[in-house]
């Protein structure tokens, strides 16, 4: 009965959503108030009905309600009730109900939190947010149903891929999709400014806050998966630039490129087609990223791929959405006006630069991400695009990217003075010196690269806390002063001074980890011990524990370090019999200033058993940096400009301060 | 092939290929890789095996995988290496049986022309883009009447907030 | 209406119609990088019941040949192997099985029970013969020409449709390739 009930609700949430879809867009075109003000209404139960279907799959997975076709493909009696639930979105089917669930909840958001948006405006973004739904509700309803009977049903389920039994996996899914589906919110705006043609600092200030919270879920969710990689897969590597994975960076890369030229529009009044752009590019590589992965065109991703029509399906809406918004793009685009200027050198031309690095390092990634598929589909013949290409592109894009994110935020708007800003960084190339030179020492020679990856790492660490010392005028005003500029220093300030930072701490970590890693593979005996980086790995012995849907052999190590004991770790290597599969855990310990890793692996018959060690340097220092920014992004958004409902009050402020009610300074 | 109706994660899907062989991996016990004795030679072993692809798990290096045949591979990279044979030879000896596919790095020809000359013509393109509009800007910007100094300290003042 | 506003809805819909031709690719299936070559040298040890074995000079002697490559453990080969079976029983075509880092006994044990359509099987204990071949996933299945080159390649469970439409007609037609240089000779 409760399927039945969320297959309804799938089903009359999709008749909403096409009402809220045409209704209200007809509405507000026409002057019909009554029609425009179904969009509020709608899109709230469009999310309830959503809700009430995602907890009906979510109750069939919890009972094990294995007349359901999903749960008996995806679940199991004997799995661990956190692993029932997350098997909720654990299937094509269910991750579909839950893109859709925060879809909607998106879409209530901004109609109950809209307040303060022009209606308007207002109503034709939850249209837009309602027809994005209709896609996504009909390919619900209509091909992937996720409440499917099966007669008879069976005892028991076929289980949960074992990977995705995963504390880290489980909650990788929901962050991804609400950084995905929060920029489609950034596209509902942009679609809008181009219907009413004006695009405004207002504009702007509505659109920064969701962009930026997106962007801060999907980094946790691309930090998440990463940090799943490191540990599950057992070698250590935690980005292998594959097309899954390319396909959730490159919304991040544009989702970047928009939040910082936003901040041009809010500022500026300036770059508003190039934005406008951008909100719909991010949310275009969302749905593309969504292709990839469910229609099988590229090959990791193969194995979803059990249906044609999907990828079918799929493709129609990508050509419909992304099509479509394009050519309302290059028709309506041309009648906006840009406003301030500014010269090159400057916060703006520093903005711009980001955008030409950031997008150009896209468009690389999407390059080799698709090539494969480009030359196949023109030649038949077969090429992999890995790592190298990417190391070999990308790489040289970011370092000037990276450069200049120390200083950009110390150039002022509209004309800025380069040199005044790079003696204010006096520090910061104090500081890239000392690390290249304590590099050097510490590794002996060494090749450039790590040297120049220390060095970016440092100069953007250091230079962010200069940039956010120098608000403060820290050591340059009495500490009183100092703490008074600290109370009113906008939180975005410090968001700012945060991300920038973290990215300065992953590079460290990245670099670190990469250039000077200690492995070492063998065969080990009971009581044999390895020096790996400094300290010794004493093998104890495998034994087999039984877990709770799996057996796993668990290896025992000490780790000495100058004949101490400091810990003991027990990686494992786990036989699951439902579905019969092998995963690796492998065991870590962050010790000082470096992650040690170990893994047990097969037995060689005679008592041994293979195992790898790792020492490898910072390496959490990825994860720190990644929090660090997703911290940042959270930070700025308590910012009270930021603030639902802020720009109405500062709006009303600025005009009773002034008669001339200018939106932002102009100077044209 | 159970894992072909399974999930849809992001990363997992890296790994699918790899299950779904492990579900009639083959039972026999084999030989365990090991390093070479010689650290210039397993040095070089290693370097190898990152460029080479795991044909089973389609987008990992065979340094990554648990796959048999990635295995297997680094076995066979690491005798070659050992009897002598240069990085060139090993890779070609690949390329012979399983084709340009199996390196990961794409080899610099004709089909891949545009792949590797293609990020640095979009970013030429993109930077000529932004010259010009650099160059517009600035003509317009000096076109435009300069500000006395009571308005720009104004100015500022309005923009000292972000 | 300025055309570089065009730019980016044209670069979509060169996007768009190369995603749409590549729904219909098989981007797992890897085309051999031996098609049209001699057979690789290997020589392999037989199994009870197929004592020769199976090695290069058993190729090119003028008769078209199927190479299966199959194995114990290999669940989808046992989908496939009614086909062979009965293409063995219909004559007049001859199959080599190439057995995958399979234990012997295990390789007798499956063909007593699934049948045994091979007219040899060379036993690949450690697949590197199979490697040779540039086998990488089983079960895979080859045509080799009468003058010992292999034509053709096909990865993955042979279906009817698959046997009728690509190896069938292949075998057809290098048998009277094979026929007319014999003749021409």
């Amino acid at each position: 009965m409760i399927p039945e009930i969320g297959y309804f609700a799938l089903v009359l949430a999709l008749v909403i959503a096409v009402a809220q879809g045409t209704i209200p867009l007809i509405g507000v075109q026409r002057g019909i108030d009554s029609w425009a003000a179904v969009a509020r209404p709608a899109a709230v139960i469009q999310f309830v009905l959503v809700t009430i279907a995602f907890l009906a799959l979510l109750q069939a997975f919890v009972v094990s309600d294995f007349s359901v076709m999903n749960v008996v493909a995806n679940s199991h009696t004997n799995k661990p009730m956190l692993y029932k639930i997350s098997g909720t979105w654990g299937s094509h089917e269910g991750s579909l109900v839950m893109w859709v669930l925060i879809l909607s909840a998106f879409g209530a958001a901004v109609a109950v939190f809209g307040n303060n948006l022009p209606p308007a405006l207002r109503t034709r973004v939850l249209a837009i947010q309602g027809l994005i739904a209709v896609g996504f509700l009909s390919f619900s309803v209509f091909l992937s149903n996720p409440f499917e009977r099966v007669v008879p049903a069976p005892l028991d389920g076929r289980g949960l891929n074992p990977l995705l039994q995963d504390p880290g996996l489980a909650f990788h899914p929901p962050f991804l999709y609400l950084g995905y589906v929060g920029f489609s919110i950034a596209f509902s705006f942009a679609i809008a400014a181009l219907i009413e043609g004006r695009v405004d600092p207002a504009w702007a200030r509505w659109v920064r806050p969701w962009t930026l919270a997106s962007w801060g879920f999907l980094t946790v969710g691309i930090a998440l998966g990463s940090w799943w990689a490191y540990y599950e897969l057992g070698w250590g590597g935690w980005w292998f630039w594959d097309p899954v994975e390319n396909a959730s960076f490159m919304p991040w890369l544009a989702g970047t490129a928009l939040l910082h030229s936003s901040i041009v529009v809010e500022k500026r009044d300036t770059l508003k087609t190039w934005t406008i752009l951008l909100a719909i590019l991010t949310f275009s590589l969302s749905l593309l990223g969504t292709f990839i992965v469910r229609s099988g065109v590229l090959n990791s991703v193969h194995a979803f791929a059990s249906d044609p029509a999907r990828g079918i399906f799929i493709l129609g809406f990508l050509v419909l959405v992304v099509g479509g918004s394009l050519t309302l793009f290059a028709i309506r685009a041309p009648a906006l006006k840009g406003g301030g200027l500014f010269a090159p050198i400057s916060r703006e031309g520093a903005l711009v630069l980001n955008n030409l690095l950031l997008i150009s390092a896209l468009a690389t990634v999407l390059l080799g991400t698709l090539y494969p598929l480009f030359l196949d589909a023109l030649t038949g013949e077969k090429v992999t695009v890995g790592p190298p290409f990417f190391n070999r592109t990308f790489v040289p894009l970011m370092v000037p990217l990276i450069a200049m994110m120390a200083v950009g935020p110390m150039l002022a708007w509209k004309r800025a003075d380069l040199a005044g800003a790079m003696s204010r960084l006096k520090v910061a190339i104090a500081a890239v010196l000392i690390v290249v030179l304590a590099t050097f020492y510490l590794s002996g020679n060494g090749p450039v690269l790590p040297l120049l990856g220390m060095a970016l790492g440092a100069w953007l660490v250091v230079g962010a806390l200069t940039e956010l010392s120098g608000r403060l005028k820290l050591f340059r005003a009495t500490a009183r002063d100092s703490w008074n500029r600290a109370k009113n220093l906008p939180r975005s300030a410090y968001g700012t001074a945060m991300a920038h930072g973290g990215v300065g701490i992953v590079i460290l970590g990245m670099t670190a980890s990469l250039s000077w890693e200690t492995e070492k593979l063998q065969v080990m005996r009971p009581g044999d011990s390895v020096d790996v980086g400094g300290y010794e790995f004493v093998f104890e012995g495998a034994r087999n524990v039984p877990g709770p849907n799996y057996t796993a052999l668990r290896g025992t190590f000490r780790v000495l370090r100058g004949g101490r004991e400091i810990t003991v770790m027990e990686p494992e290597t786990r036989t699951y019999s439902v579905p019969p599969m092998q995963t690796t855990e492998a065991a870590i310990k962050p010790v000082r200033l470096a992650d040690l890793y170990a893994v047990v692996g097969d037995p060689d018959g005679n008592g041994g058993y293979a195992t790898r060690l790792y020492h490898k340097p910072l390496l959490n220092w990825l994860w720190i940096g990644a929090l660090i920014m997703v911290a940042g992004a959270f930070v700025s958004l308590t910012d009270r400009r930021h603030r639902v409902g802020a720009p109405a009050r500062r709006r009303r402020r600025a005009g009773a301060a002034a008669p001339a009610p200018a939106p932002a300074p102009q100077d044209a | 092939m159970m894992a072909a109706r399974k999930g849809v994660f992001g990363l997992a899907a890296l790994v699918f290929g790899v299950l779904m062989l492990l579900a009639g991996d083959p039972p026999l016990a084999q030989a365990i890789d090991l390093p070479l004795p010689d650290a210039a030679q397993e040095a070089r072993a290693r370097s190898l095996h990152k460029q080479l692809r795991c044909l089973v798990c389609q987008n990992q290096s065979i340094v990554d995988s648990n796959a048999t045949l990635a295995r297997d591979l680094r076995i066979i990279v690491r005798e070659r290496v050992a009897a002598g044979e240069s990085d060139r030879q090993v890779l070609d000896f690949m390329v012979a049986r399983y084709g340009d596919w199996v390196l990961m790095n794409p080899p610099f020809k004709a089909a891949t022309l545009v792949l590797w000359i293609g990020p640095g013509l979009i970013f030429l393109g993109a930077s000529v883009g932004v010259f010009f509009y650099f160059r517009r800007a600035r003509r317009q910007f000096a076109a435009a009447a300069p500000l006395s100094k009571a308005e720009r300290r104004r100015l500022d003042a309005l923009f000292d907030d972000g | 209406m300025r055309l570089k506003f065009f730019i980016p809805l044209l670069a979509f819909v060169v996007l768009a119609i190369s995603l749409g031709v590549g729904l219909t690719l098989k981007p797992r299936d890897i085309p051999s990088a031996l098609i049209g070559d001699p057979v690789p040298e290997f020589s392999l040890p037989g199994i009870p019941g197929h004592e020769d074995g199976l090695s290069t000079a058993d190729f090119g002697n003028g008769e078209v040949v199927l190479v299966n490559v199959f194995a114990s453990w290999c669940i989808p080969c046992r989908q496939e192997h009614p086909l062979f079976m009965e293409l063995a029983r219909t004559g007049g075509i001859k199959i080599y099985g190439l057995n995958q880092r399979d234990k012997v006994e295990d390789a007798v044990q499956w063909l007593a029970t699934f049948g045994d359509p091979y007219d040899r099987v060379g036993s690949d204990l450690d697949g590197r013969a199979g490697i040779d071949w540039g086998v990488y996933g089983v079960p895979e299945t080859f045509i080799v020409d009468g003058r010992g080159r292999i034509i053709y390649k096909h990865i993955g469970v042979v279906t009817r449709s698959v046997l009728d439409k690509e190896i069938l007609p292949r075998m057809e037609q290098a048998r009277r390739q094979a026929a007319e240089t014999a003749e021409t000779k």
